[in-house]
């Protein structure tokens, strides 16, 4: 269990230093992604396997997608395609897809391992998460919901786009 | 078979949250920025998980639920924060930020 833990470590950290030092912003997503599917293995090795499902379909999928969303209305313009078509290359992905190759054979290796409940770590099942969050956390529940309710009526309104009322508000002299 | 110790999923949480911090204070473009934060979140995440499961106690996993609404919150506002910038001053680079109207 531990080379397994000390792979992921690995992966997790090289990709992540990797992720912050790309120029490209789409490669950087990549090995992000890596560096988040890496940290779900090692929860699952933690005996967390409800929170490494959340880490790869919260992390890994929903809020990465928001980022892929950004990346592609920021970067649309007249070379966008010449730049697709640079993004095609093999040696771009080649990185991630050898991280993320280790990362599910690993996956596939704890999973086949001799399951002893004497000598492992209990695992947390997520009935117990369920219940410890209806019970004593169910305030914290409802503010969650509220954060996100804010969160969503923000990005709403921030994301609106005010049709040149503010140029027009900015080229105009005040005085 | 040998389960993990905690103290080294701590470790490895404060070696992500120094890449993240690194990353924030290294970089000049807003979208790696907040990818840096998203991992330094992650790494606090990583921590409460592994302090949850040395006590074989749920609620690291509940705050480590929190912390992914949290993160989710963040990250909607902070990128559509980041789209009105770029609609704005048609950059993403954050030191072109830095002047305020009035």
């Amino acid at each position: 269990m531990m080379t397994f833990f000390y792979i992921s470590a690995a992966v997790a950290l090289i990709s992540s230093v990797l992720a912050i030092s790309r120029s490209n912003a789409v490669h950087a997503l990549l090995y992000t992604i890596v560096s988040l599917l890496s940290v779900a293995l090692i929860f699952f090795m933690l005996g967390a396997p409800f929170a490494a499902a959340l880490e790869v379909v919260i992390y890994a999928g929903a809020i990465m997608v928001l980022f892929v969303f950004v990346i592609m209305m920021i970067s649309s313009g007249p070379g966008s395609t010449e730049q697709e078509r640079r993004w095609m290359n093999f040696r771009l992905w080649i990185g991630p897809s050898v991280f993320s190759a280790v990362l599910i054979m690993e996956l596939f290796a704890v999973m086949s391992l001799p399951h002893e409940p004497m000598s492992a770590k209990p695992v947390i099942e997520s009935k117990q998460v369920g219940i410890a969050l209806m019970g004593p956390y169910m305030l914290g529940v409802e503010l969650s919901s509220l954060l996100l309710t804010a969160g969503l009526v923000g990005a709403y309104h921030l994301g609106k786009r005010k049709d040149d009322a503010s140029q027009t508000e900015d080229v105009t002299p005040h005085d | 078979m040998t389960s993990v110790p905690a103290e080294y999923g701590l470790i490895l949480a404060a070696l992500l949250f120094g890449i993240g911090l690194a990353g924030v204070l290294a970089r000049r473009n807003i979208i790696f920025i907040l990818l840096s934060i998203e991992i330094m979140l992650n790494a606090a995440g990583l921590a409460f998980i592994s302090a949850g499961s040395k006590w074989g106690q749920a609620d690291g996993q509940v705050m480590f639920i929190f912390i992914l609404v949290m993160a989710a919150a963040e990250v909607s506002v902070g990128l559509a924060i980041v789209l009105q910038l770029f609609h704005r001053i048609r950059t993403v680079n954050s030191d072109e930020a830095n002047t305020m109207r009035g």
